[in-house]
């Protein structure tokens, strides 16, 4: 079945009397008949392709959640006994590649951007539903993949989430486990390019009219560039792991060093075949550290979309917000090297500059946050909660970041404790700006609120949890606690550290059960949001909640990167970029929309 | 088209000169060839771009004094529900358990694959007439 939507050719009016229609919105309905689990096994509709993928990816953090728990509880005593160094292996590997490659791009790029951008940019549907579709049941089947080494006598995989040869050669991890991650890495990677493909091609060519490049939404324009990064990063990785199954299977000696045997005719030969380890870490980085970005610009995206609406004020800088993505996405694609500081045989100069200019636009967005909020109405919900603290805890991951772009300084805390608390640092910010994003746009997809305190609480429980956690993380690394230890016997004085982080990390646990608890409430008791609880911005803030198949009944003209905002304060003064327009500046603002 | 193929041009160029500058001081090909590989993803549909840009000029998406019915006609052919990408994700599964557990697992993943493809491609065909 097959939908030919056309735009209504009927002239519109002023921005605050037209409500033009959209598509051949009387009959949208029709087409989808079916319902329950074929509905779901059959459909190309970009929302519930996207919740499909939010609801998988949250189910992924609660796994990847567990798994973290566990690690916790067994380092919360110098001699912890919970698993053994063979099982404690396998969960650290698990834990990060289950929250890396399951939920944390995932979430972002392929639920709650499937779901939005359409919306946000006044189009019907991703560009290829189907494709869109496929995107979706390659990352099911990924996950359910990686999942399934557990199911396995040898257990999952087992040599860290980064897959180092010669680690995951077929000497040192033998075994389905090892096989099952890289074909899950397989699948979720296409699922990823597919995705990408997707949402440049929706980007570029769905787009309203009116709709131009430098009025789509920041989180839009976010996920613009964490498309073509995934574009540059995946199929490196997804290569990558080809000849890293090939390495294992095939007799090839791509990241391995050794003879190569083969048979002709029934002979058997061998040669001299030598492989490079460390090419195996520059593909991986290459993929590696644009993911970071690919991981963290959407929720960058998020708190964008957040802060101004809480603040009552325009967002402060929107072409500098644009401009900084821009050259976050450009410079991460020469920083990988900075993860191999320690191999010896990088161009250290080259990439701990490169490193250290990223800090720039990354300050520029923080300069930018900060001016939204400067002189606004901060009204202080849940969603804004999450935004402030998404900010504290991902400047805390980026300064320390800093840190580590400094050789000398990277030597010395290289593969210790700082290293896991850097980057928890980041990652924990991703959660928290990921729960910053539900519970603004909650009211638009399912139609109810959260419940407000449910959520600050869970806010507290969470952003203090997360502080709890990492910061002992930084000591230990300083103490010289290495990362991936299953026991410290030798060094029982860490062991004060170590309770303090699993202390965080269950209140991070707690927090999570308030989310269900929350999710179960909106569920059973239900607070209906209209389609414009929070008097936003986007187009999505247009449409009713949830929005009708296809999306709109009708669109305003849009004259700004705020088209509904527009709509609804006809009076307000016109956004112009390009002028020294004084209510720009922190704090006029407030009066020039009064 | 403008700003998408300036967007992607300049990436490419971005990353060229970075290319060099790598390639030149480090003399290291792996890192290398993956930046010439990036810069030359900047520049392909950068200029693809540019060259639909020519020839069509602004379109009502790049005008910002575009009214909505300024867009009116055909958005595009959007499928309504279809079960072929499942049945295609269904089959590359298959092909992945056949990489790891034995190749037996091909036969029903390539039959899926190649069903999925065919039915994919009629739907695609008649669906528009359907409508």
């Amino acid at each position: 079945m097959v939908d030919v939507l056309e735009r209504p050719a009927a002239a519109g009016g002023d921005a605050h009397d037209d409500h033009v229609g959209h598509g051949d919105d009387g009959h949208h309905e029709e087409h989808h008949a079916v319902h329950g689990l074929l509905n779901w096994l059959t459909t190309t509709d970009h929302k519930v392709i996207g919740m499909s993928y939010l609801v998988t990816s949250v189910l992924m953090l609660v796994i990847g959640g567990a798994f973290a728990m566990m690690i916790r509880a067994q380092l919360a005593t110098p001699d912890g006994t919970l698993v053994n160094l063979a099982q404690y292996n396998q969960l650290f590997t698990m834990h990060g590649s289950v929250m890396i490659y399951l939920f944390a791009g995932p979430f972002a790029f392929g639920g709650l951007a499937n779901y939005l951008i359409p919306i946000q940019i006044g189009a019907p549907d991703m560009a290829f539903p189907r494709l869109n579709a496929l995107s979706y049941w390659l990352y099911l089947t990924g996950s359910i993949t990686m999942l399934l080494g557990f199911a396995t006598a040898g257990g999952p995989a087992n040599f860290g989430w980064v897959g180092y040869a010669p680690l995951s050669d077929a000497i040192n991890a033998p075994g389905a486990g090892a096989d099952l991650w890289i074909g899950a890495l397989m699948l979720t990677g296409f699922s990823a390019i597919f995705t990408g493909v997707n949402l440049v091609a929706t980007i570029f060519y769905l787009r309203a009219p009116g709709m131009t490049m430098f009025r789509m939404p920041i989180f839009t324009w976010n996920m613009l560039v964490v498309g073509i990064l995934i574009l540059i990063a995946f199929p490196v990785l997804t290569a990558g792991l080809v000849m890293l199954f090939a390495d294992r299977h095939f007799g090839t000696h791509i990241y391995t060093v050794g003879p190569n045997f083969y048979t002709i005719s029934g002979h058997l030969y061998h040669q001299a075949a030598g492989g490079v380890p460390v090419l195996w870490q520059h593909i991986f980085w290459f993929w590696g550290h644009p993911e970071v970005y690919i991981l963290a610009l959407p929720f960058f995206g998020m708190v964008t979309e957040i802060i101004p609406v809480f603040s009552r004020k325009p967002l402060f800088g929107y072409k500098g917000m644009v401009f900084a993505t821009m050259a976050i996405a450009a410079l991460s694609v020469g920083v990988w090297a900075h993860h191999m500081f320690t191999t010896g045989v990088v161009l250290l100069p080259f990439f701990s500059f490169m490193t250290y200019l990223i800090s720039i636009p990354t300050g520029i967005k923080f300069f930018n946050w900060i001016g939204t909020m400067w002189g606004g109405q901060i009204t202080y919900s849940a969603a804004m909660l999450f935004s402030i603290g998404f900010l504290l805890t991902f400047l805390i991951g980026g300064i320390t970041g800093i840190i580590l772009a400094s050789p000398p300084l990277d030597f010395f805390t290289h593969d210790t404790y700082f290293v896991v608390a850097h980057f928890h640092s980041v990652v924990m910010a991703l959660v928290i700006g990921g729960m910053a994003g539900m519970y603004f746009w909650c009211p638009k997809i399912t139609g109810r609120f959260f419940n407000e305190r449910l959520g600050k609480l869970q806010f507290w429980l969470l952003f203090i949890g997360s502080m709890v956690f990492v910061g002992p993380g930084y000591l230990l690394g300083l103490k010289g606690m290495p990362r991936r230890m299953a026991v410290y016997v030798l060094n029982p004085e860490w062991q004060h550290l170590n309770e303090l982080s699993t202390v965080g990390a269950y209140l991070i646990a707690i927090s999570t059960l308030v989310f269900v608890v929350n999710v179960i409430v909106m569920w059973r008791s239900p607070k209906i949001a209209g389609p414009n609880p929070w008097d936003a911005n986007g187009l999505e803030w247009f449409t009713t909640s949830p929005p009708p198949h296809h999306n709109f009944y009708s669109l305003p003209n849009i004259r700004s990167e705020r088209p509904t905002w527009d709509y609804n304060h006809p009076d307000a003064p016109a956004l112009h970029h390009d002028d020294h327009d004084p209510t720009h500046v922190p704090g006029n603002k407030v009066e020039a929309m009064a | 088209m403008k700003v998408e193929s300036r967007l992607l041009l300049w990436l490419g160029v971005f990353v060229g000169i970075l290319a060099i500058v790598y390639l030149i001081w480090s003399g290291e090909y792996g890192g290398g060839v993956m930046l010439v590989g990036t810069c030359l993803l900047g520049l392909f549909p950068g200029l693809y771009y540019a060259f639909w840009h020519k020839r069509m000029g602004h379109r009502p998406e790049d005008t910002e004094e575009a009214m909505i019915p300024d867009g009116a006609g055909v958005v595009g052919t959007f499928p309504g529900s279809s079960i072929w990408p499942f049945v295609l994700g269904m089959g590359s599964w298959l092909m992945v358990m056949a990489l790891v557990f034995g190749t037996w697992f091909a036969v029903p993943g390539i039959a899926l694959i190649v069903v999925a493809l065919a039915g994919g491609t009629a739907e695609s065909r008649r669906g528009g007439e359907q409508h």
